[in-house]
């Protein structure tokens, strides 16, 4: 199949959006497929094969923040071309509702367009003027995906009709193999965390409670955190004769994080909530780490009710000291939960996600003719 | 003789002193006419900049994402409460002159029939928010020295009106205007 893929925002920058096309992009490859994908880029960006410019993303205002959008005459001018030689089966646009690429794709091709939703938002102003605006252009796309339920219910709300659901995939192969950080590797009593230190919803503070219960009878056990944040903050919530017994990281770099989920015993999300699918939880699958994970709806669900990781009662730091304690105790316990994990992240691998992709791909190339450039628009 | 020059004289200094009081108040009061009417011209051409962004945004003339990140500027702008709207008004600004600013902006918007007296229409709009918000901070300035005058403040005369704020907004017109 050849497939063309829009990217709206600026490829060389990281973002969620652009490393969802990187892993799509690449896992039709490996499928056999021919893909192009069309972004903004720097003049001087290093590109990957597969990837098109559409020129520079410029600054503006929009919806409350500054943010980098391709917009404009000359932008539109490339799509079209693009399309123009690359004779697609299909179009895949992502965030069309966004003032940028993938918005000018959908108005100057016709023929079978899937659109991915991606973002979600309680309530945006900007959308409440768009909608009529997009209606046309939004009326051409043929199949609609949401990659989580937020962006789902924020499709509905604002645009109105509905969409598939396709969950973001985790390449599991990226980390399957790592060497444990120097001085660190599951000891028996390591206990790992990873996200935000200074953000609520992480739910760090209930670890570091339930830390404090631990360390007194355990004087093995080390705590791991990875992530952005003020170290002191944190320090300050931990008894000072433990202090030696934290270590943290910081922002770490793509493969230390691959490197810390292979240095922990027991890999902890305490969570409280706001998370619509877990991406750190299937990283940390895919690496095989014994998981302990507060029991919020997302969480039990990629861990199967508690199959391929242990669950513990949301906010409860006794509850996760106990747990806690029950793997640390039984290395044939951590050894199950590590193969379940596994196996069950197996099902969010991009190979699985992206053949889901092709599915509606499939339905909607049907009984179409290929993608063409649309001269009235 | 001499008690009636006195009350003479006294008589007089309080006519002179009454005239005078009076005329800085009538001064004051003017001062805080023009600056109303020098508000409501700043506040005119606000709405209008806005509102002809949105016929821009509207007109089919320019592709849906350019559209669409105007509309939502103007949008913002034209909404926003008092405490947002110098805020909102720049970012206004701000995608004007990314909008505007892009290449060969014209010649396209030429191409359409409507195009050139739409552009003209936003190139005065836009020198409209230059000019009022000027005019209005210049009246701003002079009634704030008004009113902080000591006579004018011991006595009052500026009455229940508040003191008056400075509006400050990046107003600076695309390139494509400037230049003209």
């Amino acid at each position: 199949m050849r497939i063309g893929i829009v990217c709206p925002y600026t490829w060389e920058v990281p973002g969620g959006v652009q490393a969802h096309v990187r892993d799509l992009a690449e896992a039709l490859i490996a499928d056999g497929h021919y893909v192009s994908v069309i972004a903004p880029a720097g003049e001087d960006a290093p590109l990957e094969q597969y990837v098109v410019s559409a020129g520079r993303a410029v600054p503006v205002p929009y919806n409350g923040s500054v943010a980098r959008l391709a917009f404009g005459f000359l932008s539109a001018g490339r799509v079209r071309k693009w399309i123009r030689e690359g004779r697609f089966d299909v179009l895949h646009v992502h965030e069309p509702a966004v003032p940028s690429l993938g918005l000018i794709a959908c108005w100057v091709a016709r023929g079978p367009i899937v659109a991915t939703f991606h973002a979600s938002y309680e309530r945006s102003r900007a959308m409440s003027v768009a909608a009529p605006m997009l209606q046309s252009a939004l009326e051409k796309i043929t199949g609609r995906i949401a990659v989580s339920d937020a962006a789902r219910k924020t499709l509905v709300e604002h645009l109105g009709g509905d969409a598939v659901l396709i969950p973001n995939g985790v390449t599991v192969a990226r980390y399957t193999d790592a060497e444990p950080l120097p001085g660190w590797g599951p000891d028996g009593g390591v206990v790992g965390f990873l996200g935000r230190m200074d953000e609520p919803r992480k739910g760090l503070p209930v670890l570091l409670s339930a830390f404090e219960i631990l360390a007194e009878d355990r004087p093995g056990l080390r705590l791991l955190i990875a992530g952005p944040g003020d170290a002191a903050d944190v320090l300050e919530r931990v008894p000072k004769r433990f202090h030696d017994r934290v270590r943290l990281l910081g922002m770490v770099s793509e493969a230390d994080k691959v490197r810390a989920y292979h240095s922990v015993d027991v890999f902890c999300a305490p969570n409280l909530g706001g998370e619509s699918f877990g991406i750190v939880l299937t990283e940390a699958m895919s690496a095989g780490a014994p998981i302990l994970a507060s029991d919020i709806p997302a969480f039990r669900r990629v861990l199967g009710d508690g199959q391929a990781g242990a669950l513990f009662e949301t906010g409860n730091p006794e509850a996760l000291a106990e747990e806690a304690a029950r793997l640390l105790d039984d290395p044939a316990l951590r050894a199950k939960l590590s193969d379940e994990a596994r196996h069950a992240v197996r099902k969010y691998d991009w190979s699985t996600v992206a053949r889901d992709v092709l599915r509606v791909y499939e339905t909607v190339t049907d009984a179409a003719a290929g993608v063409v450039e649309d001269d009235a628009p | 003789m001499t008690t009636t020059v006195l009350i003479l004289v006294v008589g007089v200094l309080v006519v002179l002193t009454a005239v005078y009081i009076s005329w800085r108040a009538g001064r004051l009061d003017r001062l805080h006419i023009r600056l109303e009417t020098a508000h409501a011209a700043l506040d005119a051409s606000l709405l209008r900049r806005a509102a002809v962004c949105l016929e821009l945004a509207g007109s089919r003339l320019l592709d849906p994402a350019t559209s669409l990140v105007l509309a939502a500027s103007a949008h913002e702008a034209r909404t926003a409460g008092p405490d947002e709207r110098e805020h909102a008004e720049s970012d206004l600004s701000g995608t004007l002159r990314a909008v505007v600013d892009q290449e060969r902006f014209r010649e396209k918007l030429a191409e359409h029939p409507a195009g050139p007296a739409l552009l003209e229409e936003l190139d005065a709009a836009v020198a409209k928010v230059v000019y009022s918000r000027r005019f209005y901070n210049n009246a701003v300035d002079v009634t704030r020295t008004a009113q902080r005058r000591w006579l004018a403040r011991s006595l009052r005369l500026a009455g229940h009106t508040e003191y008056p704020r400075f509006f400050e907004i990046d107003d600076a017109p695309p390139a494509a205007f400037a230049a003209e």
